[in-house]
């Protein structure tokens, strides 16, 4: 009798074993508006425990952006810096959907379950999250068909201007009936059910369920035999042909998988904001992953959270000591962090060599000051 | 011979620029042989072996293996048809675990690699075949050490079971004991006769270690200057007086 090959699998105890740090962290995230409403009182839909929900909104949906950059650019160690197009792509097409064919559908069509509950507003929500999924997917595959024969530099420059064309196209003055052009879409018509506005508590565990199946989905994939053939031709490309594997093809799913969640993230962010503007597809938006992967540590997927939050809090922080001058500040910092963190907080952490004086001797040198062995 | 030839080269010819490396060669591997390519410095033997891998394209002439013509295959396509090769350069994935760089060559060759959502750990059969490899190759007790850390023998080790856990019906040895101390050799010679002969497969090697090629190969091939000079089996071409010019060298030339 063959031996079952299921005695050796990973028990689902193990994987939460393995997961028990953020496992932990969900659990505190979730606590999170109770308790802020047992220490000051103040209701769960309103007040300072409303505007900690909303920084932390805004915090998960960055965070699967993020970990969304990393599978790219840490596990497949493919430098793009077109990852924008994927998160405007999905923010405009959920608030496009929204503002213009949602309510011509809800005028037209009454959807009820048995019970008599109208689900019209659902149905729609659940396509245009849909669509907001197919047309990330669809920038995707045109990222990987245009760029697959480019490497290294020539392919960074080559996503850049892809997203580059994809954020003037959210700025025609052409669409402007349809985009807002250079104002973008405001006031997008969500279904009321979920008004983060009023509903604050619902889209905050909207928001964390998000992260949170983002996460696992993702860490899961990187897990899994076709993560494994990714990190490996991030290590050696030629060495994967010879042993039978395509890089190209390995390329296009990351590529794939990782637009998919950028765009779930581009449509989150429109319903957070009710709103798509074309600075979500700029260049800056790209930037600001690229931060928040290096800061938390490429290739670890619960850096890039880490990282988004860090950001999020420093921009909010340095913001109100001063004021529009902030980036200089966190510049300050980010170089720094750095020198001291050269693998991001979680990598160097991993690594355990978070080195003082190795960071020191790299700051010396960025000064210009020659280092002690040649002098 | 009643054998047939499991690969053949007809006129390969590869110009890089100016420079021809591998100039009008032909060569034919019998089925179930040792077959070794050796030459001086700059013979073209690599390049050789990377038209015959499909590293490389070449400039012009034809590859055939069991008849099928493979001169425009990428190397991917040569693998899973049952060509594997090793490299002269230690080719493996620095930042895996040694059990990981095996195992990534077990799974290349099964029907796994698309099952995005499932873990690589539960394919059992996976890591089962890759501790058999880790075995043969001799690395046993060094399966989860970061193989950049390995000391070089260790390394060539490695890089053959990368090879040899796909288990390639043709072997392509690229001078397997490139940078080893003469003691670590004949373990080396073992594992390869031990494929080669025991599991009747073919081999190409390509090898500087006189002694070696003399001792384990079937037929040898010499090339001098990207063209083949002789080829005969090992007593043919100790005992042939061009070759002992161009390569061999003052100790085979007294001695014959």
């Amino acid at each position: 009798m063959p031996e079952p090959t299921s005695t050796k699998k990973i028990s689902f105890r193990k994987i939460i074993r393995r997961e028990s740090g953020f496992l932990v962290l969900t659990v505190l995230l979730g606590l999170f508006p109770f308790v802020m409403n047992l220490i000051t009182g103040s209701g769960l839909n309103d007040g300072i425990t409303k505007y900690w929900q909303g920084q932390l909104i805004a915090f998960f949906i960055m965070a699967v952006l993020a970990m969304s950059y990393d599978l790219l650019i840490g596990y497949a160690g493919i430098l793009s810096f077109g990852h924008a197009a994927f998160f405007g792509g999905g923010a405009y097409t959920m608030a496009l959907l929204l503002t213009h064919w949602g309510p011509t559908f809800a005028s037209r069509y009454r959807i009820t379950i048995p019970g008599g509950t109208d689900i019209t507003t659902l149905i729609i929500f659940i396509a245009s999250l849909l669509a907001s999924a197919v047309v990330a997917l669809l920038i995707g595959a045109l990222f990987s068909a245009t760029s697959a024969r480019l490497k290294g530099a020539y392919f960074a420059m080559l996503t850049l201007a892809l997203a580059e064309a994809i954020h003037i196209l959210a700025k025609a003055t052409d669409f402007v009936q349809w985009t807002g052009a250079d104002e973008g879409l405001h006031g997008v018509p969500i279904p009321a059910w979920l008004n983060p506005t009023q509903f604050r508590l619902r889209f905050y565990f909207i928001a964390l369920a998000f992260l949170v199946i983002s996460y696992f989905v993702i860490r899961r994939f990187t897990n899994s035999p076709t993560g494994r053939v990714i990190v490996a031709t991030r290590e050696n490309e030629d060495r994967m042909r010879m042993i039978g594997y395509n890089p190209a093809t390995y390329r296009t799913i990351t590529f794939l998988t990782a637009s998919l969640f950028a765009g779930l993230a581009g449509a989150m962010y429109s319903l957070w904001n009710m709103s798509a503007t074309p600075s979500m597809t700029s260049a800056v938006t790209t930037v600001n992953m690229l931060i928040m992967v290096i800061l938390g540590g490429m290739g670890t997927l619960i850096g890039p959270i880490i990282g988004a939050g860090l950001m999020q809090t420093l921009s909010q922080f340095l913001y109100n000591f001063f004021g529009a001058r902030w980036p200089l500040v966190f510049g300050l910092i980010f170089i720094f962090i750095v020198l001291f963190f050269p693998y991001g907080i979680v990598g160097t952490w991993r690594l355990k060599q978070p080195d003082l004086k190795a960071g020191w001797e790299r700051f010396r040198r960025l000064l210009g000051s020659k280092p002690p062995e040649q002098q | 011979m009643s054998q047939e030839n499991i690969l053949e080269a007809h006129n390969l010819r590869k110009a890089f620029g100016g420079l021809v490396a591998v100039d009008d060669v032909s060569i034919h591997i019998q089925e179930k042989t040792m077959h070794a390519i050796i030459g001086p410095n700059g013979a073209g033997k690599t390049t050789l072996f990377n038209l015959l891998s499909g590293t490389m394209p070449p400039t012009s002439g034809q590859v055939f293996y069991h008849g099928r013509d493979i001169t425009h295959l990428p190397p991917q396509r040569r693998a899973h048809l049952g060509i594997g090769r090793s490299f002269q350069i230690t080719n493996i994935f620095p930042n895996l675990t040694v059990l990981e760089n095996i195992r990534l060559a077990t799974q290349a060759m099964g029907k796994h690699n698309f099952r995005l959502l499932h873990l690589a750990e539960n394919y059992s059969e996976y890591i089962e075949k890759a501790e058999a490899v880790i075995e043969q190759v001799g690395l046993t007790g060094r399966e989860l050490i970061i193989v950049r850390n390995l000391p070089h023998g260790e390394k060539r080790k490695l890089e053959l079971g990368i090879m040899l856990a796909c288990d390639p019906e043709l072997l392509l040895f690229d001078e397997p004991t490139a940078g080893m101390s003469s003691e670590q050799v004949p373990e080396l010679i073992q594992i390869i006769n031990k494929v080669v002969k025991e599991k009747g497969r073919t081999a190409i090697l390509v090898e500087h270690r006189m002694d070696m090629v003399m001792q384990i190969s079937d037929k040898i091939t010499v090339m001098s200057q990207g063209t083949i000079l002789a080829e005969g089996s090992p007593h043919e071409i100790a005992n042939n007086r061009q070759v002992q010019k161009a390569y061999l060298g003052d100790l085979y030339g007294e001695l014959a």
